[in-house]
């Protein structure tokens, strides 16, 4: 297991440099001259050449990478040029907010896409299941901007239950993570379910029964362990789409996330900001997917042996 | 026989609706099981072997099987009309079963010996270390070495014959009255059969118990059995004790099964072989089941079902030819 | 039968290896790997059957894969009408695999389900272009005619058919290209008995017909004694012995083998066979006994048996055993 980890850890290393250049070249690609947007308008000449001697730009390119690689190191992500302050700080005071919707919104992912399986498969082809599983149909299939505005109007906007935007109190958490967790619900939702109908059909649930194990019991500890597996690496994936979803619902419901700053940088073109949002989400969906693999790894010992 | 009958099957019928139609995949089998007694059944893949054992227990997949006849007797009660909970105190308690794939039979996340203790905690009144000291007891009544740590393992850190074992354990750890074993030994070496054939042995003298043993292996039959039914596409086609199967078989399907087999220690240039196929689960004739590949067939068999009637010799058997009706025909023609 | 020894060697196998490596678990752990076939050498000659029996995971099927070059072996020689199978090309390596064919255990794994027939036939024909455009047609029928299946199967799909009519449709397949050896994997193995003895039929008029060679891989013994002219008897990747079938069965002469016979239920039940029952599992190929691999289970083992692995010696014309003390079993 310990090695499996180093193992996994040591090929995240070329994962993240190559984020590292893609971040770095995006910046290259992007039209017009550094030097010149950081000037500001109405600079002079001398300024702009100043300016782009201070920053390197005459140098050839690998060398501005191994400067911006080293700076990074040093936790120097640059200024933004919309108000001078470091990149980083804006950052941390960021991430916290979209990774407390991130969590909030998996949990719901997992616990009403589990559940809504799990009801499902225990009795396939039922009424219930029918009606759950059109649900998940319609969470998948509708666009997520859609639904937030719906659960807005009709949350806050007619019932006054929760807040219509912000984040100051645990009531502002609900529709936001609710409206990002609920395409990730579906999903796994369908996924859990054919998943436990696979499960069912093995030989050593027929072994329980055999045994005089209750049906209750045979779903919770002889189905649903087996089930799971499969449903983890899903749960993984609907992460990282659920950390490029924050950027939508953050600009709905008026949250200043991560993914609502990288929005705003890019509209103000304040390419440090973006530059470093970009790369800080990317750190969070590798870190996320090195821990998924850990889990999965646990759950099922089995494929030590493959 | 003097011994007590402990399972009574009755004009059993299993039947599977699927899109194609109805599958009589059992068709009114009839047998009784004494007290220590072994019984094998034997007959070709889906010849109903599995689909008998299954609905005894109640274990049938529903939908798409479905009882749809006949009474199981165990010790005066009908199985078949048990309400499920009662059923459930009877599963690995009184009548226990171990089944064909041994790597595919135990739930590959539990540790083995949990697996054991479960049934065990289910039917009796121990706490949960005794019964996890009582499953490692039977592990090493079934010959695992180093019981303890084999316990703690999970299935995959077992070998096929190990988990075999295990899977005897768990069925015998409640001491039931029963045992079915689904093709116990298919799936393993003949070295390690062996070893699992003379446990069984062991364990029913020590404990008594009647099997019921699925096979398609006529060797273990001989080997391993008091008497055995023949099935034949949902029928028990010859039932007789197992020295008088082999000496005096008296259905053209067994008599050909019998000659088809190669020989361990004669030469035969050409085996015998009984042409043709088993006729669809879905369109089975409405006569004698196996006319269309049997030497002997006549437009009686053709038309009309045979019963199973009792041959002088004691066997039961389901052919035209040893009823007074051959003869009648016989002179017509 | 024929008299095989006089026939003309038509593959030798020598000094065959083959190991697959295995994933570390554990950091620092040595490189290990599988010895699934380790060091084996054999002869087939033309016209005869050769059986490998053995236990699952003694290295049978590796061998049939490793002589067809399916696997690439570790080491040793192939030797196939003059020719080191294991040193040709790409593209005569093509050419080589008309003559040697083979039949798998699951007849339906091994027939793509949207071919029909006469596709599957067709194309194996094409590859190999063994047969002229124009009289492909002609050899498909007299190959439905020669497995013993109706011209109309040639239409049809393989899920129409019965598991004894699909192993009769892969043995077309091996045929349509007209080999000289065909390796029979299990080939029986999934059928019932009725339906083994209709294949068991064919196979020996096939070869009698066509001076067809068979590497005969089985489990079943019964099966063995029944196809084969001589038998190899294969234990954790090596073969402990290697005689002519009636010399085989009669006098086994190696522990392994003998237990193995005495494991085989027999269908008599006046016969009672006396039973060398072996304890314990076979062990892993990964880390094999030392000495004689036989040694864990053996019940005559010695000391001699646990270091120092045993010559192979011919105690007879033909009858290879290995084991320090073949020649006392062998007048035993
Ligand atoms: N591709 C592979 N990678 C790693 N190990 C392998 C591979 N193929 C075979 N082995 C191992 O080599 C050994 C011999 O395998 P092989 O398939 O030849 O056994 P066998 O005698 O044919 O058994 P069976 O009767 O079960 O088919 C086994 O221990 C097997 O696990
Ligand atoms: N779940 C199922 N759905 C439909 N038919 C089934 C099902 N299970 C078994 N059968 C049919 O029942 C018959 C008997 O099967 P089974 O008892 O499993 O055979 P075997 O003798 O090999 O154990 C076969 O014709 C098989 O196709
Ligand atoms: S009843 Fe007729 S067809 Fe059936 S087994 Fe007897 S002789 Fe054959
Ligand atoms: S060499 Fe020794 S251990 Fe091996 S088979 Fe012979 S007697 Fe047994
Ligand atoms: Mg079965
Ligand atoms: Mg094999």
């Amino acid at each position: 297991m310990i090695w499996f980890i180093i193992k996994r850890l040591m090929q995240t290393v070329p994962v993240i440099i190559g984020v590292t250049i893609v971040v770095f070249v995006i910046m290259q690609l992007v039209p017009g001259d550094p030097a010149v947007l950081l000037a500001g308008e109405g600079a002079t000449k001398e300024t702009i050449e100043a300016l782009r001697e201070q920053l390197g730009l005459h140098q050839p390119l690998y060398v501005q990478y191994f400067d911006y690689v080293s700076n990074l190191l040093r936790g120097d992500m640059g200024f933004s040029l919309k108000n001078n302050q470091p990149v980083l700080q804006e950052i941390m005071t960021r991430l916290p907010i979209t990774l407390e919707l991130a969590i909030f919104s998996t949990l719901i992912t997992i616990v009403l896409g589990m559940l809504a399986g799990i009801i499902s498969a225990i009795r396939p082809y039922s009424i219930l299941d029918t009606v759950v599983m059109v649900v998940a149909l319609l969470g998948i299939s509708l666009p997520s901007f859609w639904f937030g505005l719906m659960l807005m109007y009709s949350f806050s906007v007619k019932l006054h239950i929760f807040p219509v935007a912000g984040w100051d109190s645990m009531l502002h958490v609900v529709l936001p993570a609710f409206t990002l967790g609920a395409g990730g619900a579906a999903i796994v939702a369908r996924m859990t379910r054919s998943s436990m109908l696979e499960v069912i059909r093995q030989d050593y649930i027929r072994t329980a029964r055999a045994k005089g194990v209750k049906e209750r019991v045979i779903i919770y500890k002889h189905a649903l362990r087996n089930a799971l597996i499969p449903v983890i690496t899903v749960v993984g994936l609907q992460f990282g789409a659920l950390l490029g979803g924050t950027v939508l619902v953050e600009s709905i419901f008026a949250i200043n996330g991560l993914g609502r700053m990288i929005v705003d940088a890019i509209r103000m073109r304040d390419l440090p900001v973006v530059q470093g949002g970009v790369l800080v989400a990317s750190l969070v969906f590798v870190v996320v997917n090195l821990i998924v693999d850990i889990l999965y790894r646990l759950f099922n010992k089995r494929i030590e042996l493959n | 026989m003097s011994k007590e009958v402990i399972l009574e099957v009755k004009n059993l019928q299993t039947h599977f609706t699927t899109k194609r139609g109805t599958s009589k995949a059992v068709d009114g089998i009839d047998f009784t099981l004494h007290k220590g007694e072994t019984l094998g059944i034997v007959g070709e893949s889906g010849c109903g072997k599995s689909i008998t054992s299954l609905s005894i227990l109640r274990l049938i997949p529903s939908p798409p099987g479905k009882i749809a006849g006949g009474e199981v007797l165990f010790k005066g009660r009908n199985l078949v009309e048990l309400p499920e909970s009662e059923m459930r105190k009877l599963r690995g308690n009184e009548i226990s079963m171990i089944f064909q794939e041994p790597m595919t039979s135990l739930n590959p996340v539990l540790p083995v010996g949990e697996q054991i203790a479960e049934a065990i905690r289910l039917h009796q009144k121990l706490n949960k270390k005794e019964a996890a000291k009582k499953a490692v007891e039977m592990l090493r009544l079934v010959g695992i070495p180093s019981p303890e740590k084999r316990a703690k393992q999970e299935p995959f850190q077992l070998s096929g014959g190990m988990r075999q074992r295990v899977m005897i354990a768990m069925a015998l750890s409640c001491n039931p009255e029963v045992l079915i074993a689904d093709e116990p030994t298919t799936a393993l070496d003949v070295t390690i059969q062996a070893q699992i054939l003379r446990l069984m042995k062991e364990l029913q003298e020590r404990l008594g118990m009647g099997v019921i043993l699925i096979t398609h292996d006529l060797g273990v039959v001989a080997e391993t059995c008091d008497k055995v039914a023949v099935m034949y596409a949902g029928n028990i086609v010859e039932h007789a004790t197992t020295e008088t199967l082999f000496e005096t078989p008296l259905h053209p399907y067994t008599q050909g099964l019998l000659a088809s087999l190669p020989k361990i220690d004669e030469d035969q240039e050409e085996l015998y072989t009984i042409e043709g196929n088993v006729p669809s689960a879905f369109n089975m004739p409405s006569g004698c089941r196996f006319a269309s590949r049997c030497p002997l067939a006549t437009n009686l068999c053709r038309e009309y079902k045979p019963e199973l009637i009792e041959h002088e010799s004691g066997s039961k058997v389901r052919c035209w030819v040893y009823s007074n009706k051959w003869q009648e025909q016989e002179v017509v023609v | 039968m024929i008299n095989v020894q006089e026939q003309k060697v038509l593959l030798e196998v020598q000094n065959l290896k083959q190991y697959f490596p295995v994933k570390r678990e554990k950091l620092l752990q040595p490189k290990l790997s599988v010895k699934a076939v380790d060091d084996i050498s054999f002869t087939l000659r033309e016209g005869e059957t050769l059986s490998i029996v053995g236990e699952s995971g003694c290295g049978k099927s590796t061998t049939g894969r490793a002589i067809l070059r399916l696997d690439e072996p570790t080491a040793g020689k192939v030797v196939y009408n003059g020719k080191n199978i294991l040193e040709l090309s790409k593209k005569d390596l093509r050419t080589l695999r008309g003559d040697l064919q083979v039949i798998f255990q699951d007849p339906f794994a091994s027939l793509n389900p949207r071919q029909t027939i006469q596709q599957i036939l067709s194309e194996a024909m094409s590859i190999q272009n063994s047969v002229q455009k124009e009289l492909r047609k002609d050899r498909m029928r007299e190959l439905m005619h020669l497995v013993g299946l109706p011209e109309e199967a040639l239409s049809r799909h393989p899920h129409e058919f019965s598991g004894g009519q699909r192993q009769r449709i892969g043995i077309a397949r091996a045929l349509a290209v007209n080999p000289k050896l065909i390796i029979c994997d299990e080939a029986v193995s999934a059928l019932d008995v009725s339906i083994q003895a209709q294949i068991l039929n064919l196979l020996k008029r096939l070869q009698r017909q066509l001076n067809l060679t068979f590497l005969f891989i089985s489990h079943d013994l019964s099966v063995v004694r029944h196809i084969s002219d001589r038998v190899m008897v294969m234990y954790l990747g090596k073969v402990v012995e290697i005689a002519p079938k009636h010399a085989l069965f009669d006098q086994p002469t190696h522990p392994y083998t003998r237990a193995l016979l005495s494991s085989i239920p027999v269908p008599n039940p006046k016969v009672q066979t006396e039973r060398i029952l072996l304890s314990g599992d076979v062990p892993s190929p990964i880390n094999p006994p030392s000495g004689c691999r036989f040694h864990t289970r053996c019940p005559f083992a010695t000391e001699l048996c646990s270091s120092k692995e045993p010559e192979t010696v011919e105690v007879q014309n033909g009858h290879y055993v290995a084991c320090h003390y073949a020649n006392d079993f062998f007048s035993a």
